[in-house]
């Protein structure tokens, strides 16, 4: 009995201390930021590894399930005659949740992983430690620009996810199904408002981009320097990313949307 | 160096990309030109019922929209809901004793004020009120008076 | 501070160092003096916590309890700005090399000039060039640090600690897992470059001949203490019988062949029941 529930107390203390950990780190790499002003080029080096190589899965994602959303959406909604606000539905699912969430799940198993398998090997292999024995710190040097990186990319991908959607859906809705196009544009025009869907789709991604970096990078940093360290921290970023960005996006939505 | 002036070629492509991809989903998916905000003048209604209608809802005249709902609140003494709207610069001819009733868009949609226009000279301006006002249809009033009446409508039978 | 001034002072000085992970104790009261301009060894066998004691020296590590002076500094009263300071002045030589991997030989040893100091390019590449001349691989500059043998990437790597000429380098089991040759040229560097740059030397291994071959001073340690410490000759038939059986590698003595267990007869007996 006391047995468990010492063991329960050494698990409280484990995450806590976890969590301490990964704050002193968040506060670090954004500490971190006045040496990547005058280094803009460690910065794009980071936006092209975590960004641009992630362009090609979030596009087609995005696409697919946009055409996706236009087929089913057509499905249910001719069965009201309402196939003209297909437009509507196809953005505002992509808009508000599918776009931000895909694209943040996409980034924690493509760009998230990547990171955390970087930065852990470079602990196994002992260049973080080098580096500080350089007198370089590691984590204004090797983090803070992933970081920012991560930050910057992903609500763009989002972006990049939610418009190709929109497209998707458009070739589907009118291209196949015959969706009037007048009506697909005008009805998505009138009903998608800037501040209320656009902006605050955005608002989630620029969380989820934050969140999933961070927890991806902590990862890497926080590994057991093995290969077998490396390969739990990367399952546990993909894990702990994907939901963390589900929980956020549920109280993100409640504190948007919910009136 | 060639190899990093490619990365920074391709990152340069990806934020472009990143970016019209907002622009088309600010321009082309929500049409920022017609959510213009800020603009126009205040006008206010009082209404005894405004059943479901909310801020941001839309205010139309001929079916065309004109504003928006930009404030609901009650008044504690008249026990009436008073809706302050917006209405957009350009409609700035609407005559003073137009009549503001609340409809509903289609069976089931959201409701929404229609203005009816009146024929007075002068014209809304920025705090004045409209003071002939139809409160919003509410399902079960209806069906609750029809029912009376066809109640009624027995009784004479009898 | 006329300690400081005085060269006789050890360049580190280690007071009653007690470090524990989680429960396991690894050092129990060390004492050691790290004189300047020589090559001083601290060996013992595998798992005594030598390179967790480099890590102390260079100030990433805390200790529990006690004192590590490096150059007159209390490294761990140092504020980040002063350790950061100490540290460019502390060569570090690690075990796999840690070179940075995206980064090619030439870059990577360029890389703490960079990092501290505002020379401009040509004065960079000609440092750079001389430091790779020294460890024989300038013609090996452009290569990726994946593409280079254990042995070479240590050798780039000992350029890169020497960029800075700092005032002490340590080694850290410089020469597990070499193969003859290039550990002869690892050895021949290790002393050259103590001798023709005027450097403190410290190598942490638990290759004795090699060691012995070319340190001055050799301090062992084994459960957490200094067994002992003197010239290597004096090492090699040392009165205590634990250092003899290191020395000399003799598989049973003070340290048993057999790890601690109930007799042997009696454990067949338990399992054929």
């Amino acid at each position: 009995m006391l047995d468990s529930l010492a063991r329960l107390g050494r698990i409280g203390i484990g995450v806590l201390e976890r969590l301490g950990r990964g704050h002193l780190l968040l506060l670090g790499m954004l500490r971190g930021v006045t040496d990547l002003l005058p280094r803009p080029g460690l910065l794009i080096k980071q936006i092209y590894s975590v960004g641009v190589l992630s362009i090609l899965i979030i596009s087609v994602s995005g696409l697919f399930v946009g055409m996706v959303l236009g087929l089913q959406g057509y499905y249910i909604l001719s069965q009201f005659g309402a196939e003209q606000t297909l437009g509507v539905m196809v953005a505002a699912s992509l808009v508000r949740e599918l776009g931000p969430v895909v694209a943040a799940l996409l980034f924690a198993g493509r760009a998230g992983s990547a990171l955390t398998a970087e930065i852990g090997l470079m602990k196994a292999t002992e260049q973080l430690s080098g580096l500080e024995m350089m007198a370089v710190d590691p984590v204004r040097r090797v983090l803070t620009p992933r970081f920012f990186a991560g930050f910057i990319s992903m609500p763009l991908l989002a972006a990049l996810f939610s418009a190709l959607g929109v497209i998707g859906g458009y070739f589907v809705g009118v291209g196949l199904l015959g969706v009037d196009d007048g009506a697909f544009w005008a009805q998505m025009q009138a009903k998608i408002d800037l501040h209320e869907d656009v902006f605050n789709g955005a608002i989630k991604s620029v969380v989820f981009g934050l969140v999933c970096t961070w927890i991806a990078l902590f990862q890497g940093f926080d590994a057991i320097p093995t290969s077998e360290g490396v390969s739990r921290a990367t399952t546990r970023t993909v894990v702990h990313s994907s939901l963390a960005v589900l929980g956020l996006d549920f109280i993100l939505t409640a504190l948007m949307f919910g009136d | 160096m060639i190899h990093s002036r490619t990365i920074e070629i391709l990152v340069g492509a990806f934020m472009a990309a990143g970016l019209v991809a907002f622009f088309f989903l600010a321009m082309q998916v929500s049409n920022l030109s017609a959510s213009s905000n800020g603009e126009g003048y205040e006008v206010t209604a009082r209404f005894d019922n405004i059943g479901s209608l909310k801020v941001r809802s839309p205010v139309t005249m001929a079916g065309v929209r004109i504003g928006r709902v930009s404030k609901i609140s009650f008044d504690r003494t008249t026990y009436e809901a008073v809706v302050t709207m917006r209405v957009e610069t350009e409609y700035n001819v609407i005559p003073e004793d137009s009549f503001a009733k609340i409809f509903t868009a289609g069976l089931l949609g959201e409701q929404y004020i229609g203005l009816d226009p009146g024929g007075s000279e002068k014209y809304l301006q920025q705090g004045s009120e409209i003071s002939l006002t139809q409160s919003a249809l509410v399902l079960e009033e209806i069906i609750g008076q029809f029912l009376f009446s066809k109640a009624e409508e027995g009784d004479k039978v009898e | 501070m006329m300690e400081s001034a005085d060269n006789q002072e050890p360049l580190v000085r280690i007071r009653d160092l007690r470090f524990s992970r989680g429960n396991r104790v690894i050092f129990d009261g060390v004492d050691i003096d790290i004189p300047r301009g020589k090559v001083t060894a601290i060996m013992g066998p595998s798992g005594t916590g030598k390179t967790t004691l480099l890590k102390l020296i260079g100030g990433q590590l805390r200790p529990s309890s006690g004192t590590i002076h490096v150059d007159g500094q209390n490294i761990h009263r140092l504020g980040n700005r002063d350790l950061y300071k100490l540290r460019m002045r502390m060569g570090m030589l690690f075990q796999s090399g840690a070179l940075l991997t995206d980064i090619s030989v030439f870059e990577n040893v360029a890389y703490p000039l960079n990092e501290h100091t505002d020379l401009p390019p040509s004065m960079i590449r000609k440092l750079v060039l001389l430091k790779l001349e020294a460890v024989g691989l300038r013609g090996a500059r452009d290569l990726m640090p994946s593409e280079l043998s254990g042995g070479m990437a240590r050798r780039v790597a000992l350029a890169r600690a020497m960029v800075l000429d700092p005032m002490m380098i340590m080694y850290d089991e410089p020469f597990t897992g070499q193969d003859p040759i290039s550990m002869g040229v690892l050895v021949e560097l290790i002393r050259s470059l103590n001798d023709a740059s005027r450097l403190s030397s410290i190598i942490v291994s638990h290759d004795v001949h090699e060691t012995a071959a070319i340190a001055d001073l050799i301090y062992v340690i084994s459960n957490g203490k200094v067994i002992e410490s003197g010239p290597p000759e004096s090492m090699m038939d040392s009165k205590s019988a634990w250092t003899r059986q290191f020395m000399q590698g003799l598989a049973d003595g003070p340290v048993p062949f057999h790890y601690p267990a109930a007799e042997l007869a009696d454990d067949l007996l338990e399992g054929a029941c």
